[in-house]
């Protein structure tokens, strides 16, 4: 059994990741806490099966299956089914550079933008964005192959730059 | 490098993910193209602007409190859960959820229990992907002593840095790497046009084990541990034994332990 003590050093201070993960996978934040509590609890139950390699990596992992394992509507996206071959190169236009410019700098109309995503584009989006994970660690969390989380943080944000700049969808 | 191949990688080189030599490629490929560049300062945009957003969810005080507070004392307490937001959990789906957690959340429980097959075909895949593009080596030089300090200051290990220049086999660097979710040195050497990756990291346990070979999909792929390291060699070359050989033979660089 875990001690507090070193779950407290290893696993908590990673709480922030945690939430900002679950709160983009969610929506909002009382799934997102819900998502981090359950994650947390199974990560302490694991943690004896926890060899000292990163923390951080480890809990997201769990975050990421507890999320997809809650809302079992979305269960399916957690495994590799989506299909990029089909979506290879679907999006080769550049977006307007300048609208893209004045848009992205509202922050507002990002976090609108990124919210329409798909799940998939957004969980790769806001690991590699606001956790600055690696490739590798990216592909370590989502289960996915290095080169399949090259390839789809590339359409996440082809996708992201034509939300912004596109026309708006209907709230 | 042209066009199609710059901008396949151009997400690689807003991401750091490349080798010196391929972003030196796509810094050239950009200073020449207009077009590329164009592309290129958009998508730089877009990241600065996520980064910038204060976008990031920061986890409310409450929150860890609450986890706190229902982190059990002693082995046998139940997780807590907040059923009315999510009716109808049965037993079953909490079990598979489990399950599901075990397999997915730790592959290092699973790759000790299973041996070491599953970790050969990881070292495996990551030695083809090294070669393939993004990440061959991060300390490009054949100087152990350059190598050697790199790491250092980068793992919480030793790794073990052997010129084997004499024997054929040319050290040309090294980087970090990740295998089962460690942290794992890789020396990277070269035989004539064969690369060969060599991941080491601190085994468990004190005793040593004989190179057993491995083949997957052509590669050959040669484990042993000693000295409380685990070593693993990846290569396509037939010369792997002679390289596994002569690495144990030849005088280790010795550093103080970490």
């Amino acid at each position: 059994m875990a001690t507090r003590a070193q779950f407290e050093a290893n696993v908590m201070q990673h709480l922030d990741a945690a939430f900002n993960l679950a709160r983009w996978l969610a929506r909002n934040d009382a799934d997102a806490e819900d998502v981090v509590q359950e994650a947390a609890l199974r990560a302490f139950r694991y943690y004896d099966g926890f060899r000292g390699g990163n923390a951080r990596v480890w809990l997201l992992t769990i975050v990421r299956n507890t999320f997809y394992s809650l809302h079992a509507s979305s269960a399916a996206k957690m495994t590799e089914s989506y299909d990029e071959a089909l979506h290879e190169r679907a999006d080769e236009h550049t977006p307007d550079p300048e609208a893209l410019l004045s848009r992205a700098s509202d922050a507002a109309q990002v976090r609108a933008a990124l919210e329409r995503l798909p799940s998939e584009y957004r969980e790769v989006l806001a690991l590699r964005e606001f956790e600055e994970c690696s490739y590798k660690e990216i592909a370590s969390i989502t289960g996915l192959k290095i080169g399949t989380v090259m390839s789809r943080l590339a359409r996440a944000r082809e996708r992201l730059a034509n939300e912004l700049t596109g026309e708006e969808t209907s709230p | 490098m042209n066009c199609l191949e710059a901008r396949a990688l151009l997400h690689a080189y807003l991401d750091d993910e490349l080798d010196a030599a391929r972003s030196a490629e796509i810094a050239q490929h950009l200073s020449a193209c207009a077009e590329c560049m164009v592309r290129y300062r958009a998508l730089e945009k877009l990241q600065q602007s996520l980064r910038v957003s204060q976008l990031r969810h920061a986890a409310p005080a409450a929150l860890a409190a609450r986890i706190r507070a229902h982190l059990p004392e002693e082995t046998r307490v139940r997780i807590q859960r907040r059923s009315w937001r999510w009716p109808a959990l049965s037993a079953a789906l909490a079990a598979s959820l489990l399950i599901a957690v075990a397999i997915a959340g730790w592959q290092a429980v699973q790759l000790r229990a299973q041996g070491a097959d599953a970790l050969v075909t990881e070292a495996v895949s990551d030695h083809v992907r090294s070669l393939l593009a993004s990440h061959l080596i991060d300390v490009r030089s054949s100087d152990q002593h350059t190598v050697k300090p790199w790491f250092d200051g980068r793992l919480d290990f030793s790794p073990q840095v052997k010129d084997l220049g004499a024997q054929g086999f040319e050290l040309i660097g090294g980087r970090l790497d990740v295998l089962g979710d460690e942290r794992v040195a890789a020396l990277v050497y070269k035989r004539h046009l064969h690369m060969i990756n060599l991941f080491q990291w601190p085994a468990n346990g004190a005793s040593s084990e004989e190179p057993q070979e491995q083949t997957r999909n052509g590669y050959h792929a040669i484990g042993w541990r000693e000295g409380g390291m685990q070593f693993l060699a990846v290569s396509d070359t037939a010369d792997l034994n002679a390289f596994v050989q002569d690495f144990r033979a030849a005088a280790p660089l010795r550093s103080e332990p970490r």
